[in-house]
């Protein structure tokens, strides 16, 4: 028998009956994934849309409020639409090789009658390599230029002048927010107006980071992008529902990466100006607290925090300006109630252990009046 | 081949006294005993990383658990990673190649048993110099402090600033240490196969286990180097004030991703193609076919090979690359499915048509294939950029690349450990508790890490040590908890089976499996000197040859 036959070098084991054995088994193998490729790729591609679909229904925001199958900015939602795409061309080749894999070891399990003779060797065959060479090829064409669409999408996505530029600044382990034009300063909760189709009003992140690595990732509204010393990086996000939408630092940073939370609070344009015009407000400062003002101007709380109008212009911890404007504390490691903020005054790490700030050792009056200082801070 | 050396008599010298015995390994240059040396080294290690696993994920069995303090917790998570890639996978390897090379090259040790022993202790010793961390690691400050910076260990976190003490150095010191020893174990394996084959085995009638082992050698050597440059990089920043990676002057954290990963993405494929080669071996003897398009399987290697050293930059699509840059990640992250899906459907072709013997390495073999697949096209999804924006850095990530080290190379692994074991220790396993490993490891397995890749589409980023109740991410933790217990009684079942065969199991035979690479022509375990004579082949599978006179693979190659 010749080894230069079309379909590569096949024989028998039994030299009388290897030519038409062997070249029998090769062109069934030919025919089979054929004919299996062609008929399921039509039939799954169709099913497993609708799975994937299926699977983000029952995600509802409310039970999965960080799910990346439930966008409501563009750059998720073109995302989204990609990974339908993705999970539906992989799904279909999972389904084609996984039930060419299930039929081989059902269908060539050694039997119990088997005689111990040797199967019949096959050695290769050129057609049906150059077959699964070429058409995974055409599926990476495809599917890169697929990818490469959605890159350029939201990466090289233009700048209206209207807007809303916020410069995010990671910090071990909360998220510092200023808004360069409008004047505020604040931390951990993001606010930015819903962008709506009439009146698109998109919000660009400039990324910075004053120390480790960090990841801005709120999975609802982007993917994530990191923040990286002496590197800044830039993403946007246009939300079309307002809302709360949560996420968090998706880059290891230390000790408390994991309480390194993230809100976004998606405002009416309406709510948005009201309250920047509210945070732009210096410090509201009241007589009936000047005991606990004057204990915080004079320990090592004015190092670290900021707060308008005052003595206070501390920049290594987030600004307490309007601290009470806010639903949490810790970078929403904590509700914001006059209880968490006692406690977290008077020891951060019964809160959040490896934060970098430090308990002062105040005394249980001295506590009660910073307490009520800060409380005053809207 | 002369017949001389299909079956030699099993030695009989009288045993020696411990000490003797214990000299005589710690001083072994023979390829056999440092390659058993490498494998116990790395099963050792395989225990200690599969606890760190189990106190990870207890600690995250349900939302802010307090069973360890978030500082244990990154420990653990730092040592798990660092413990399972350089002290587990990468000795086991090494192990493998080091025993199994010579043996089916035909050769009498490899080219540098001097270098080897040197190599096999340069790992032992980093591997304890990582550990020794727990209990020095912060010297005269006090308590021990092992690693915590991840095991990719990012700039800025690791310079001096953010990470104080000397548990850094040791992780640092200690991947300097084990690299220059795995350099040294792939000049060697380099060496051996180019050098040291018997007559007639021309590269084309090598079997496919040294070829795979060839190319990993060679993408170790690609590969570590940089790593290695980077670890020097970093000390010269922590003691030598030097501002690699020091951002605060001016150094690039981005630099340090650049060094790592372009270790850290062929260090994958130094893990996964001898994995590949255990597969290569193991699926045609148990379907009792050659395997199918050995040239294509050699070539697509290579590809994957050449095509690893380039797509580094697909862990860094998170970090604001250019857009081009993305773009020409995603296609060559794509292009490497090409080759590896060669290699499925050649495994897939050489199954097909056989009469599959589904013993226990059979069976690991089997189930890598179904999960390989899975742990592919779930790497197509990572690999396209914007879907990685999403994906990146969250628990799918997790979820995809544990598919790849424990669905794909831990279970062939296993199979390969259950192969050879009658070769290397002359004793049969039990094959009851071997099937009670599988089907337990293959429970656990599945329950943890299908599992794990929900609670990263529902937004769960990695290494965090508690998370919040209320995303929808408990129910699916503690799916994937549960999981780990089965594993672990699996690996117990391993070892108990490992360690009670030795001792007590059948006597094996040269050849248990009717096999038809070299190494199964001599004794089990094989004499020092592994051939009497050293053998001519004249086909990829000598053996067959021999058993099968009047058809013989020669003819058709």
């Amino acid at each position: 028998m010749q080894s230069s036959s079309i379909d590569g070098a096949f024989r028998g084991d039994d030299t009388s009956a290897g030519t038409s054995v062997g070249e029998r088994r090769s062109n069934a193998l030919i025919g089979v994934t054929r004919s299996n490729h062609a008929n399921l790729v039509k039939a799954f591609v169709t099913l497993c849309a609708t799975a994937a679909t299926a699977f983000t229904e029952p995600a509802h925001p409310s039970m999965n409020p960080t799910n990346i199958f439930a966008p409501v900015s563009t750059p998720a939602q073109s995302i989204f639409d990609l990974s339908i795409f993705v999970l539906a061309v992989t799904a279909a080749i999972f389904i084609v090789v996984f039930s060419l894999l299930a039929y081989a070891i059902v269908k060539f399990k050694k039997r119990k009658t088997n005689d111990g003779r040797e199967p019949t060797q096959v050695y290769g065959s050129t057609q049906l390599e150059l077959a699964w060479t070429v058409i995974p090829i055409l599926i990476v064409v495809v599917l890169f230029l697929a990818a490469a669409r959605v890159i350029a999408s939201i990466q090289n996505a233009g700048q209206p002048s209207n807007a809303i530029q916020v410069t995010v600044v990671g910090h071990q382990f909360w998220w510092e927010y200023r808004y360069p034009s409008l004047k505020v300063v604040t931390a951990n909760e993001l606010h930015i107006p819903v962008s709506d189709l009439a009146h698109p009003t998109p919000t660009f992140l400039t990324l910075l980071s004053a120390d480790t690595d960090h990841s801005f990732w709120v999975p609802r509204l982007a993917g994530k992008t990191d923040l990286i010393p002496n590197h800044p990086n830039s993403m946007w996000m246009d939300p079309h529902e307002t809302g709360l939408y949560l996420g968090q630092c998706a880059q290891y940073c230390g000790t408390q990466h994991a309480k390194m939370l993230l809100r976004v609070y998606v405002q009416t344009r309406d709510e948005f100006d009201r309250w920047i015009q509210e945070q732009s407000r210096p410090a509201h400062v009241s007589d009936t607290v000047s005991e606990g003002q004057k204990i915080f101007e004079q320990t090592a709380c004015i190092n670290c925090h900021a707060v308008g109008g005052t003595a206070a212009n501390g920049r290594f911890g987030p600004d307490l300006t309007h601290l009470m404007s806010r639903d949490t504390i810790a970078s929403g490691a904590a509700p914001n109630t006059p209880v968490n903020l006692r406690r977290w005054i008077q020891d951060p790490s019964l809160i959040k252990p490896g934060s970098k700030m430090p308990a002062m050792g105040l005394t249980d009056p001295e506590l009660n009046a910073v307490t009520s200082y800060l409380e005053t801070l809207r | 081949m002369s017949t001389e050396s299909i079956a030699l008599p099993r030695s009989a010298a009288p045993p020696r006294p411990f000490v003797d015995q214990l000299h005589q390994w710690v001083t072994t240059v023979d390829h056999k005993r440092l390659g058993i040396l490498y494998i116990l080294f790395a099963l050792l290690f395989l225990l200690v990383g599969g606890v760190e696993a189990t106190i990870i994920r207890i600690q995250l069995i349900r939302p802010l658990n307090n069973f360890v303090s978030p500082q244990v917790f990154n420990r653990m998570f730092t040592m798990h990673g660092t413990t399972m890639i350089f002290f587990v996978v990468m000795p086991v390897m090494f192990g493998f190649a080091n025993y199994l090379v010579p043996l089916m090259i035909g050769a009498r040790d490899m080219a540098f048993p001097r270098l080897n022993a040197f190599s096999f202790w340069m790992t032992a010793f980093g591997g304890l110099l990582l550990y020794f961390s727990f209990v020095g690691g912060d010297g005269l400050y006090g308590a021990g402090n092992a690693p915590d910076v991840g095991w990719f260990a990012y700039a800025p976190l690791t310079s001096k600033t953010f990470s104080r003490g000397h548990s850094t150095d040791f992780w640092i010191l200690s991947l300097l240490v084990s690299g220059f020893g795995s350099i040294g174990t792939a000049i060697n394996i380099i060496a051996t196969i180019l050098c040291m084959r018997c007559r007639g085995m021309t590269l084309g009638k090598m079997p496919l286990l040294p070829w795979l082992n060839l190319t990993m050698a060679g993408l170790v050597v690609l590969a570590v180097s940089p790593l290695t440059a980077a670890q020097l990089m970093l000390l010269v920043d922590r003691y030598l004030g030097g501002h690699f990676f020091d951002t605060q002057a001016g150094g690039s954290a981005v630099m340090w991703m650049h060094f790592f990963w372009v270790f850290g993405h062929p260090e994958v494929y130094v893990l996964v193609i001898p994995a590949f080669a255990f597969a290569s071996e193991i699926i045609p003897v148990f379907s009792r076919k050659a395997i199918f398009g050995y040239p294509v399987m050699v070539a697509a290697t290579m590809c994957i090979g050449f095509i690893g050293m380039s797509v580094w930059a697909h862990h860094m699509f998170t970090l604001g690359m250019s857009s081009s840059a993305n773009t020409f990640f995603v296609l060559s992250t794509m292009a490497i499915a090409v080759p590896t899906g060669i290699k499925i459907f050649n495994w897939l072709a050489t199954m097909w048509g056989g009469q599959i013997d589904f013993k226990t390495p059979m069976l690991f073999c089997a189930a890598f294939l179904f999960q390989f697949l899975i742990a592919g096209l779930t790497g197509i999804m990572l690999g396209s950029a914007p879907f990685n924006w999403q994906l990146g850095n969250s628990y799918f990530v997790i979820a995809h690349f544990h598919y790849v080290i424990v669905g794909g190379i831990l279970f062939t692994l296993f199979g390969a450990f259950y192969y050879w074991f009658p070769k290397m220790s002359g004793k049969m396993y039990n094959e009851t508790f071997g099937k009670l490993h599988f089907w337990l490891f293959f429970i656990g397995f599945h329950l943890t890490f299908d599992f794990m890749h929900v609670p990263g589409i529902l937004g769960m980023p990695r290494r965090i040590y508690t998370y919040e109740p209320g995303r929808g991410w408990d129910i699916w933790n503690l799916i994937v908890t549960i999981g780990v217990f089965f594993q672990a009684a699996g690996v117990l079942v391993f070892i108990g089976n490992l360690l009670w065969s030795y001792l007590r199991g059948a006597l094996a035979e040269s050849d248990p499996w009717d096999a038809w690479t070299l190494e199964w022509s001599t004794a089990s375990p094989p004499p020092s000197y592994n051939f009497a004579d050293i053998p001519e082949v004249k086909s990829r599978r000598p053996l067959w040859d021999l058993k099968h006179p009047e058809d013989p693979d020669w003819q058709y190659e």
